[in-house]
């Protein structure tokens, strides 16, 4: 209960924002919040925030384990559209639904393995190691479809992009699951708490027996895998890999995200679901501007803004500042406390 | 040999050697028409590298760049269309926004103590969104002075021209050299990038530099966008996607090391003059697909990482049986 408790405060903040987007939009348009059934279908602006959101939440749970270890991925974007690529190219040559899944994500895992090997083997920075495949990655991609945007019309792979399952998309069904997979994954094993201690201190960890290589190396391949499930979405939703915009930016997303849902960029504690809760945050942001008929451009400039706010949230100085007001309360109190 | 320069001798090694490998193909790859239009064509990217060069020396890193060069193409593009000013207020104008826009990022990244990489991600969204509220369409630039200044150019022998823009590129280098060598700002930087810790306790005014740094970055930013509107001739919100990535990149290639303090301005040249080649030698083969030329540039890049990585090993062995 104590846990839940703890849990539910760590992630107040980014639910009650979530809650005011989406007051505030509805409030503008009340259609914003109807949500109706049809052919076995939710339809509404909701499942849509959730839909639209989906290769912005899984590239965020990727990308929260790996600034947990105090990296960053840059790649993911390029990583997409490499996969997403694999996946149109293996079906349109005839390869079963098996194993053209099995490709794109292997694909995806072994970007994520190159990531990983320099990041922890050959100890380059995460920015710049990661840098190398955002830069060649979007030409490996465009080897892949020689240039052309590759269609398909194989119903299986479509029906990952479009379909529904529970009366859910099939892409917010996918990341909702990956998500609390991977949740309990570190959270119910000792995982968790070793890749923060990884982030924190990567020296000490090492010297307490933590096998931190395999561990970063692991958290950039979940970083590939994740990529790689999110361009199979975004190729199979557009029925084409498209290797020039597939994924494009989504890696600042990606990030943003993270921010958004309260983890360090410097490493260390880290929430899946608090990350989550910043992709669908964003993202509401993003279908309200649209909504409201606003030009999208504007969306750039809300993001810049709440980058700044979070920057100066988080910033060291500011929660010097608010832990010196905190302090003088309760000593206020506890002089109280005496004087009774 | 001094062991600072060992990366600069790579990067023009590798270059001299490539440049001889496409000549023994391309006889004409040696001809001053290509090598005018090498520094044409690579004006506005070598611009903003010199800045990248400067911030990356400090151990710190521009995201905002690309932005910051579509910004002030519209902001020139559009202030020309609507009002009578001459493009060379413009210019001062564009510049001075550029510089403070610079400014303020290094400001807050040293003021609230947050890594470069975010905040300038942050100006990297602002600009691009400026841009777009100044104007989705490409806003062509129609106005005569441009005609006359693209009318400036030397005329080398062998019919190559060394235009306006990029003389200026090969200026600013020049001065890049000169201040990052040659002035206490320049010995500032070079100080920060080897540790903001030693750096304060050795008397460096870390809060003013920072500020500079990134300042100077948005200075040369705001220039390159110039020259990119003069290359272009319109400004376009959607142009200069990517720049920084580019510019990060010939940074590496000409040598600087990633982790700040060491590293040379003229190497940036060499690095941004080698992926000018590969554009050039892709070109010049026509058979090639341009998308091979980010996975060469990939590969260089990784190349370099590695080259510098060997290197700070083996200093770091040498100190050690020293």
């Amino acid at each position: 209960m104590n846990a839940l408790k703890s849990h539910l405060l760590r992630l107040a903040p980014q639910i009650v924002v979530l809650i005011a987007v989406v007051l505030l939009i509805s409030l503008a348009f009340p259609d914003f919040l109807t949500l109706q059934m049809q052919n076995g279908r939710i339809y509404g602006s909701l499942i849509d925030v959730l839909n639209r959101g989906a290769p912005v939440a899984l590239l965020a749970i990727g990308m929260t384990i790996v600034i947990a270890t105090r990296g960053i991925d840059l790649s993911v974007g390029a990583v997409m559209a490499i996969c997403g690529a694999v996946a149109a190219a293996s079906i349109t040559s005839g390869h079963s639904l098996v194993y053209t899944l099995a490709l794109a994500l292997a694909v995806g895992m072994l970007c994520g393995l190159w990531n990983g090997i320099l990041v922890a083997v050959l100890d380059i920075q995460p920015i710049i190691a990661t840098l190398v495949l955002m830069v060649a990655g979007r030409g490996i991609a465009q080897l892949i479809t020689e240039g052309a945007i590759l269609t398909f019309n194989h119903p299986g792979l479509i029906f990952i992009g479009s379909g529904s399952f529970l009366g859910l998309p099939m892409p917010v069904v996918i990341w909702l699951a990956f998500g609390v997979a991977i949740t309990l994954l570190v959270r119910r094993t000792a995982l968790g708490m070793l890749v923060e201690a990884l982030g924190i201190n990567r020296r000490a960890s090492t010297l307490s027996g933590v096998s931190t290589g395999v561990l970063l190396i692991a958290a950039y391949i979940l970083s590939g895998l994740c990529a790689a499930i999110a361009g199979v979405i975004a190729a199979a939703d557009i029925k084409g890999a498209d290797a020039n915009n597939a994924g494009l930016w989504l890696e600042l997303d990606a990030i943003l995200a993270v921010v958004v849902g309260g983890n360090s960029l410097l490493g260390g504690r880290f929430s899946i679901a608090a990350s989550l809760l910043g992709a669908m945050i964003i993202q509401a942001i993003n279908t309200g501007i649209l909504l409201s008929g606003f030009p999208p451009e504007f969306n750039l400039i809300i993001k810049a803004a709440i980058i700044v706010l979070i920057l100066v949230v988080q910033s060291p100085r500011v929660r010097d500042l608010s832990a010196w007001f905190g302090r003088s309360g309760s000593r206020e109190a506890a002089v109280k406390q005496e004087a009774k | 040999m001094n062991p600072r320069y060992v990366p600069l001798a790579a990067t023009v090694a590798i270059f001299l050697a490539a440049y001889a490998l496409c000549f023994l193909q391309y006889p004409n790859m040696l001809s001053t028409r290509v090598i005018g239009n090498l520094l044409t064509d690579n004006a506005f990217l070598g611009i903003a590298a010199v800045g990248m060069t400067f911030v990356i020396l400090s151990g710190g890193i521009d995201l905002s760049i690309g932005s910051v060069i579509a910004f002030t193409g519209v902001f020139i593009a559009v202030v020309l269309e609507n009002t009578g000013l001459h493009p060379l207020v413009v210019f001062m104008l564009a510049l001075g926004i550029a510089t403070l826009f610079g400014g303020v990022m290094g400001a807050i990244i040293h003021h609230l103590e947050m890594p470069p990489f975010i905040v300038t991600l942050a100006g990297m969204f602002l600009a691009r969104g400026m841009a777009f509220v100044l104007s989705i369409d490409s806003v062509p630039i129609k106005h005569p002075f441009y005609a006359v200044m693209k009318g400036f150019y030397y005329r080398l022998p062998g019919g190559g021209r060394i235009t306006l823009i990029g003389g200026l590129m090969l200026l600013v280098f020049v001065l890049g050299i000169l201040i990052a060598h040659r002035t206490r700002f320049g010995a500032n930087v070079y100080a920060l990038g080897g540790g903001v810790q030693t750096a304060r306790l050795m008397g460096v005014p870390v809060a003013r530099t920072t500020i500079e740094i990134y300042a100077l970055s948005g200075f040369l930013a705001g220039l390159s966008g110039i020259v990119f509107s003069l290359y272009t001739s319109a400004g376009y919100s959607l142009s200069a996607v990517g720049v920084e990535l580019d510019a990060i990149a010939a940074v590496v290639i000409g040598g600087t090391l990633l982790t700040g303090g060491s590293g040379f301005v003229g190497g940036t040249l060499i690095g941004i003059l080698i992926m000018g080649l590969i554009q050039t030698y892709i070109t010049f083969d026509g058979s090639l697909s341009s998308w091979w030329t980010k996975i060469l540039i990939g590969l260089l890049l990784f190349g370099f990482i590695l080259l510098q990585k060997g290197f700070l090993y083996l200093s770091k062995n040498k100190r050690r049986f020293a």
